[in-house]
């Protein structure tokens, strides 16, 4: 299992759109991608357990990948998160 | 029954298809089922046409408002396709052994409530996604047509009970023809936004969605304030010649596209036009409008679910501005509340919503709202001729208050460096009978009037204009609308100040000589009566009108002054 720490600095946090780009990416690999906030953890994959999370500024998420593709994976939602100027 | 008569509420012909804009009823029992592959695959069925649907939706999303707008539906795809909401809709068919409309339902209402429950507004608004969705799949499920005007992709003529702001903002402007609706009167919103778009619209049929289906043929004649349903080739026939006969006429009004609109006796006054949002201005430019005298900014705050930010704002008032040009753009402060809600404000229902919590009232309460307008307003005067008004001001308090708000938020930035024009011209909306009354002592302190004659007339009346059992109270010819109105006039002009007018009534035929006589400055209108009007004022002597509109502040009702302007003006004014 890989996992990484990211904070959210996006003004508006984890919303519609940025979920949406989150999601859709996630879903492209094979791994079991979980997401982590305030103890909560939610598929990445589910656009509606990611909106339910609430993220906003300033929040810590965790990302978990587990699965063949479980690097490639966690590097893309780096990558991702740094272009959208989501988190960091 | 192939014939409805309604309000002619914008001029032309339109004939195309009925393109039906009505909620489909989505009612379903509950029921079990024997086979439950069967079952799942009538779901599999309905979500994968849904998806579909939404990626079409999307891209036409994408061309016709942009990127941003269209993520929305990348949201309402994702949501189809989440384990989440799937899985447990499978289980419940799997387990439960019951119909699929059911275990969808369930399901989706379990997770509409979830976001309600959250006390983050924006995620309250997501529960409206799904349901959005939901009642997608459930109209596949059901094999019932849901309405989608975006996707509209042939010559249509709208037909619905009304039409709200949302709904016309998903109108294609290419294959929307024309639209009757039930209710409604010339003031309307549907009205009003089927001038700006320039098609043919009658109103007020009472029951357009009870006689007039799917596919239909439909004739709306605009003009005359008729529906014909299914005509016969005859009436068809006939209608080709009286839209030659239109277009003749349009034609004719076009050759004045580039006049002054000067009185027969060399009086010049200002025809300007009304308008929503910048793709207005083809239409303004294209009608020979003389200014802006009404720009509706609450448009930039419908249909969606958050405030337009500062920069959004600024975008769009320096596109009007820029693109009229160095003439006159009169723009409004936000006026919503009354009929024009924003669900994302949340402000409560009231009793009595003209009467209340609206427009300026809300505006000095909700002062970063105020606030962020205001600075975007400044920030945009530079680039074109702004004047700004202040919307529902009843007294010189309210006035003076918007007022020092403005200018708090100019001094702010011009301490950062941001230059503000020197120029701007500051008026009020006068639509409140007490406004009217004390315009001697607003007109020392405001540049300039603008009569919204919409609502003053319904206040000054007691009379809803929405409410059809006293719309014949709703008189703007009334000796009593005529005195408020030279009121103002005459107020704005003893302190070298100017008078305009911005409600429907500024266009109308009848009115305009009444108006021209009592001194109206500034007229503006929808942008497809200008050209109209301009004929009509080129061809009166101010001086006669003058006689005309004291006599009519003479009359008793409202049918002796109706009576007198035709007499006196049937020999200049032809229709």
């Amino acid at each position: 299992m890989t996992e990484k720490t990211f904070t959210i600095t996006a003004e508006s946090g984890l919303h519609a759109r940025p979920a949406t780009v989150l999601v859709g990416l996630a879903s492209q690999f094979d791994s079991t991608i979980h997401l982590e906030y305030k103890e909560r953890t939610v598929d990445l994959k589910s656009i509606m357990g990611v909106m339910s999370l609430g993220i906003g500024q300033g929040a810590e998420i965790k990302v978990s990948a587990e699965g063949e593709d479980e690097q490639d994976a966690l590097t893309a939602l780096q990558d991702i998160l740094h272009k959208e100027g989501l988190g960091q | 029954m192939t014939f409805l008569k309604g309000i002619a509420a914008s001029s032309g012909i339109a004939m195309a298809k009925a393109y039906r804009l009505v909620e489909p009823v989505l009612s379903f029992e509950k029921k079990a089922i024997e086979d439950a592959a069967q079952e799942l695959e009538r779901f599999h069925a309905a979500v994968t046409t849904s998806k579909t649907e939404l990626e079409t939706i999307r891209e036409k999303a994408k061309v016709e408002l942009g990127e941003e707008e269209a993520a929305i539906f990348d949201a309402h795809l994702l949501v189809l396709s989440d384990p989440e909401l799937i899985t447990p809709i499978e289980d419940k068919v799997k387990t439960e052994k019951v119909n699929a409309e059911h275990a969808l339902k369930e399901v989706a209402d379990m997770f509409v409530m979830l976001f309600e429950q959250m006390d983050n507004d924006y995620m309250k608004e997501r529960a409206a996604d799904i349901r959005d969705v939901t009642k997608r799949v459930l109209s596949h499920l059901l094999g019932v047509q849901i309405v989608n005007p975006s996707m509209i992709s042939e010559e249509a003529i709208i037909v619905a009970e009304d039409l709200t702001p949302s709904d016309t903002a998903q109108l294609n402007r290419q294959f929307v023809k024309g639209f009757t609706t039930n209710i409604g009167g010339r003031t309307s919103h549907s009205a009003i936004m089927a001038r700006s778009m320039e098609i043919p619209a009658v109103v007020g049929t009472k029951t357009a969605t009870v006689d007039i289906q799917h596919g239909d043929f439909i004739i709306v004649d605009g003009l005359k304030g008729e529906v014909h349903i299914n005509p016969t080739l005859e009436l068809i026939a006939q209608y080709e010649q009286e839209q030659i006969r239109y277009e003749e006429q349009k034609a004719e009004w076009a050759k004045l596209l580039h006049e002054k609109t000067v009185s027969a006796d060399g009086h010049h006054v200002e025809l300007a036009a009304n308008i929503g949002t910048p793709n207005d201005l083809e239409g303004v430019i294209g009608n020979g409008g003389e200014g802006i005298g009404l720009y509706r900014t609450e448009f930039l705050y419908m249909g969606r679910n958050e405030l337009p930010t500062e920069d959004e704002q600024f975008e769009s008032y320096k596109a009007v501005l820029e693109g009229m040009n160095g003439k006159p753009v009169v723009v409004r402060t936000l006026d919503i509340g009354g009929d024009k809600e924003l669900p994302y404000l949340d402000l409560p229902k009231e009793m009595n919503p003209f009467l209340g919590f609206r427009a300026i009232r809300l505006c000095l309460e909700e002062q970063e709202l105020f606030r962020t307008q205001l600075r975007a307003l400044l920030r945009a005067s530079t680039y074109g001729n702004l004047k700004i008004m202040f919307p529902m001001i009843a007294n010189l308090d309210e006035f003076r208050a918007a007022k020092a708000i403005l200018i708090e938020e100019k001094q702010k930035l011009v301490s950062e460096g941001i230059l503000v024009s020197e120029n701007i011209e500051l008026g009020i909306m006068v639509e409140i009978p007490s406004t009217a009354v004390m315009a001697d002592q607003f007109a020392k302190e405001v540049d300039f009037f603008s009569i919204g004659t919409n609502d003053l007339i319904q206040y000054t009346m007691a009379a809803d204009r929405m409410n059809e059992r006293v719309s014949y109270l709703y008189q703007p010819y009334s000796p009593a609308i005529l005195r408020l109105v030279k009121m103002v006039i005459d107020a704005a002009h003893k302190e070298g100040k100017w008078a305009g007018m911005c409600g429907e009534m500024a266009g109308d035929e009848t009115a305009i000589p009444l108006l021209l006589g009592l001194g109206l400055d500034e007229f503006s209108m929808s942008a497809t009566s200008i050209l109209k009007a301009r004929s009509q004022i080129l061809r009166l002597s101010k001086k006669e009108m003058e006689e005309l509109a004291e006599k009519a502040l003479q009359m008793s009702t409202t049918a002796e002054v109706v009576e007198l302007v035709k007499v006196r003006t049937e020999e200049v004014v032809s229709i």
